[in-house]
């Protein structure tokens, strides 16, 4: 038995310790916006947030993440209010939506890390998720809303 | 307003015209939450006879509308697109507006395509009279409703926000109030459609529907279907094209825990498990031989050698002037070998579906662009009838038109035959790269003649190439002729007066398919390259050439003219770099480009693209943006990254470490400028791939002086 703690709850799972996270998350716990991408940490579809930063869950073996913190898309807020969906919704990112949920947590772990990033740093992070839609340009443009918003909510709190 | 009688026979025989009941309905009483079934709206498959409620749109008694697309939601909006339709006529308040997958029913049936289909870039322009006159109907039974109700007359009456409104007593009733009474009322003998300037939804950047569920997870794919008692399987197909399974040794596989049965069936070996993890394992514990004999030497070499030897064959698709006339009377000529490899669609969600096969019907859970396709296939497979097969569409995690294709909907079905429960089956990223239908690779034989003067007066285009149509729909391309394999070529637009198109079909084991924009995704490239070709030598600027060639048709030269115009044509540009343009008509919608580029490290740098598009009216200039997007990042991927290969018969590429995509920090700025349309609206999720490639390939023509003549561009090649 393993023990998983993702989103604030403890669960307990019946697995394979070798199986990886990403499986784990949508075949154990029915957690299913952690998406299947390309199976070798190549796409970013499955990053999740483990103890803050991004991972590719695609090839983290579960038992290598018992007693860590996990956090993915279900997670980031309950109402979408994170800085980075509410960027994501304004200014209307998703086309298909399956890459979407890796995008978001690896723009929330790059803010989190570095809440003023340079035009570098963005391309340099969000290069890590493919998108076969092509909503790069609008990632780009979210990624200044969200960055703003953020430094909002920073200010009101 | 713009009238449209209809005497209630008319209405239903314009239903069976277009393929369909155009019928819409008002759902009722305790149940008015329930989301409509097929089984529920029995009529939508009859012929004649009476106002069947359920199939495009349900007023629910506390105001809310649910609408239902029987496109399929791919990317490209069009779930928010025709509900705006509907909702546009209806009256609707937006706010109270949500759109579902419909059914598979033939009341959805695409009529371009004749099919529930999504495809060719079609839904809107399919479907814009068909939808708002349902939406239409639905306002002109709420008005009589609150006509009769009030003992007014219905003209009196004005529909707006989901309210119908008597001005001179100033009476207001809410459209849930309405909906019992006006689904009681019979079908009018006429409906308005309502002029352009009455539009309220039409024409503006209506946010997407589905964008909420987008942010959050929350947004169903076929890959996260969920259902009692559901397993899953994966498949080991031949890695051979055209080899068969010989035997498999299945001990080992059985073996990994979790795993329940090792089957064959015919796209390969299932391993079916209760999860993922547990069919993926199982299937690389498995022991396959294959029987490839005389199908492993098949090569990318060899395949391009077959082309070439039948390129000079080719049947006569399009035939003007004298041309071999006119090449000899040429001032100068010119010659040159095009050719564009095989290419993957690559969704970022891999192939899957999910079936559940019972004695007494079949249910799919399929993200799949073809919902009369997926129906017939588990009809065929089942034994069972149309009405026993109910198909529920997931959202799709890309299409591009790889699922349009059955193999995915195949394995699902026979899996859960065999195993009696509901299965899913998931592809891996390496079956999906390694198993797809390519987008055909081509061999071009290029001639071009220009005279004393500059003006280009010979052209010929001969393509040799394998037929997607033979191998779809074999009917259709049996004299030899396969309009997907020319579109793009056959229909070149500019006023030449010798002008030759010919088509050799030439297949192999490599199965080809429709690729995002098809036949004109890599003839664009072809043509309006071969043209900066030509207006080299003639030593013409390419816009101005191309404007002097295109008088007889405004909208390549509107949409030329104002990308030319938004992307500084002709202006300076830093040192080292250069611009590129190209146009390109496809599925009725005009799209042209301009590229800026320069080379970095060695390799191609596209730093700006230039879009401008005239694709008819626009019914939401956001999402028509967001496809031109998303088409020139698709487009910059076939012209910069890898192709697809062959060696020993086997597809040579596994993902994304040898298939790669084009990467956030490899996007360049990109510009999309509307053009202003009265038109008819045409396509928008495909007309934006065409130009992407050559505008590139054009800049980097006029930067290096070296015309670039095949896909991917590699410089020094």
């Amino acid at each position: 038995m393993l023990y998983l703690d993702v989103n604030g709850q403890r669960h307990e799972l019946a697995i394979e310790p070798d199986t990886p996270l990403l499986w784990a998350l949508r075949d154990g716990l029915k957690l299913t916006g952690t998406k299947y991408g390309c199976g070798i940490a190549l796409c970013g579809s499955c990053v999740v947030l483990v103890d803050g930063k991004p991972v590719r869950s695609c090839v983290m073996p579960v038992s290598a993440v018992t007693g860590k913190k996990i956090t993915t898309i279900e997670g980031l807020s309950s109402d979408r209010s994170h800085p980075v969906q509410q960027a994501w919704i304004e200014e209307e990112v998703p086309q298909c939506g399956y890459c979407q949920s890796g995008q978001i947590l690896t723009a929330a772990a790059l803010l989190e890390r570095k809440p003023r990033p340079t035009e570098a740093e963005i391309e340099q992070a969000m290069r890590e998720v493919l998108c076969r839609c092509g909503t790069y340009p609008r990632i780009r443009t979210a990624m200044k809303k969200a960055i703003a918003l953020a430094a909002a909510k920073g200010k009101e709190a | 307003m713009e009238t449209i009688k209809l005497s209630r026979r008319d209405f239903l025989k314009l239903s069976a015209a277009t393929g369909g009941g155009l019928v819409i309905g008002f759902m009722l009483g305790g149940c008015d939450r329930q989301t409509a079934t097929s089984a529920q709206m029995p009529g939508a498959s009859a012929a004649e006879g009476q106002f069947t409620p359920n199939a495009w749109l349900t007023v629910h008694s506390d105001d809310s509308i649910t609408i239902r697309v029987g496109s399929s939601e791919m990317g490209q909006g069009t779930l928010t697109g025709i509900a705006m339709l509907i909702a546009d006529e209806l009256d609707a308040d937006w706010s109270r507006v949500r759109a579902e997958h419909a059914p598979a029913d033939k009341a959805f049936t695409n009529p371009i395509i004749g099919r529930q289909h999504t495809g060719g870039s079609t839904a809107i322009r399919g479907f814009w009279n068909i939808v708002r006159q349902a939406g239409a109907t639905g306002r002109e039974l709420l008005l009589q409703a609150a006509a009769q109700q009030w003992g007014v007359e219905p003209s009196e009456c004005q529909a707006s926000k989901g309210e119908v409104i008597h001005q001179a007593s100033g009476r207001r009733l809410r459209y849930g109030v309405l909906a019992e009474a006006a689904a009681n009322l019979p079908v009018p003998d006429k409906v308005f459609l309502k002029e352009p300037d009455e539009f309220v939804l039409i024409g503006k950047p209506i946010p997407r529907l589905d964008t909420p569920d987008k942010v959050n997870g929350k947004a169903v794919f076929g890959m996260d279907v969920q259902l009692p008692g559901l397993l899953t399987a994966t498949v080991a197909r031949c890695p051979v094209k055209g080899g068969r399974l010989k035997r498999f040794d299945a001990k080992q596989a059985l073996a990994v825990p979790g795993v329940q049965r090792v089957e064959a069936i015919s796209g390969g070996v299932a391993v079916i498990a209760e999860h993922f993890w547990a069919a993926k394992k199982g299937r690389d514990a498995l022991h396959i031989e294959w029987d490839t004999a005389g199908k492993d030497g098949l090569d990318s070499a060899g395949i391009e050698a077959q082309f070439k030897a039948a390129v000079d064959q080719g049947l006569l698709e399009r035939d003007e002037g004298d041309l071999d006339k006119s090449l000899a009377a040429a001032t100068k000529t010119l010659q040159a070998v095009y050719t564009a490899p095989y290419q993957a669609h690559v969704c970022m969600e891999p192939m899957n579906a999910t079936a559940d096969v019972r004695a007494d019907g079949c249910d799919l859970y399929v993200p799949t662009q073809g919902q009369t396709s997926s129906q017939e296939t588990a009809m065929r497979i089942t034994g069972l009838p149309r009405e026993k097969v109910r198909v529920h569409t997931t959202f799709l995690g890309g299409g591009f038109g790889r699922r349009s294709e059955q193999d995915f909907i195949t394995d699902a079905v026979e899996c859960s035959k065999l195993a009696g429960r509901p299965v899913k089956v998931i592809w891996t990223r390496e079956d999906d790269i390694m198993h797809d239908q390519y987008r055909p690779a081509t061999y071009n034989l290029l001639r071009g003649g220009v005279d004393a003067k500059g003006r280009l007066v010979a052209w010929e285009h001969r393509i040799a190439g394998p037929s997607i149509l033979a191998r779809l729909y074999p009917g259709a391309a049996k004299d030899g002729h396969d309009r997907t394999s020319t579109e793009g070529a056959k229909n070149l637009p500019y006023h030449i007066a010798n002008l030759r198109v010919s088509y050799a079909m030439s297949n192999t084991p490599v199965p080809v398919g429709f690729w995002r924009s098809v036949g004109s995704s890599q003839n664009a490239f072809i043509t309006e390259c071969f043209f900066d070709e030509l207006a080299k030598l003639a030593g013409r600027d390419p816009l101005q050439a191309r404007l002097e060639l295109l008088s007889e048709h405004p909208r390549h030269t509107g949409v030329l003219k104002l990308a030319a115009e938004k992307a500084g044509w002709g202006t300076p540009l830093p040192k080292g770099r250069a611009r590129g343009i190209a146009v390109a008509e496809s599925f009725t919608t005009y799209t042209a480009q301009v590229a800026e580029v320069s080379i970095e490290k060695g390799a191609v740098r596209v730093h700006r693209m230039t879009c401008a598009v005239d694709c008819g009216r626009v019914v939401n200039p956001n999402s028509i943006r967001a496809q031109m997007e998303g088409a020139i990042v698709y487009g910059l991927t076939a012209a910069l990254k890898g192709p697809i290969t062959i060696a020993a018969g086997q597809i040579q590429q596994r993902n994304f470490d040898d298939y790669p995509l084009l990467r956030l920090d490899e996007c360049p700025d990109i510009d999309v400028h509307i053009v202003n349309s009265q038109q008819y609206p045409g396509g928008v999720g495909e007309p934006g791939v065409p130009p992407a490639a050559p505008a590139v390939a054009n800049a980097v023509f006029a930067l290096t002086g070296r015309p670039v003549r095949s896909l991917p561009i590699r410089l020094g090649s």
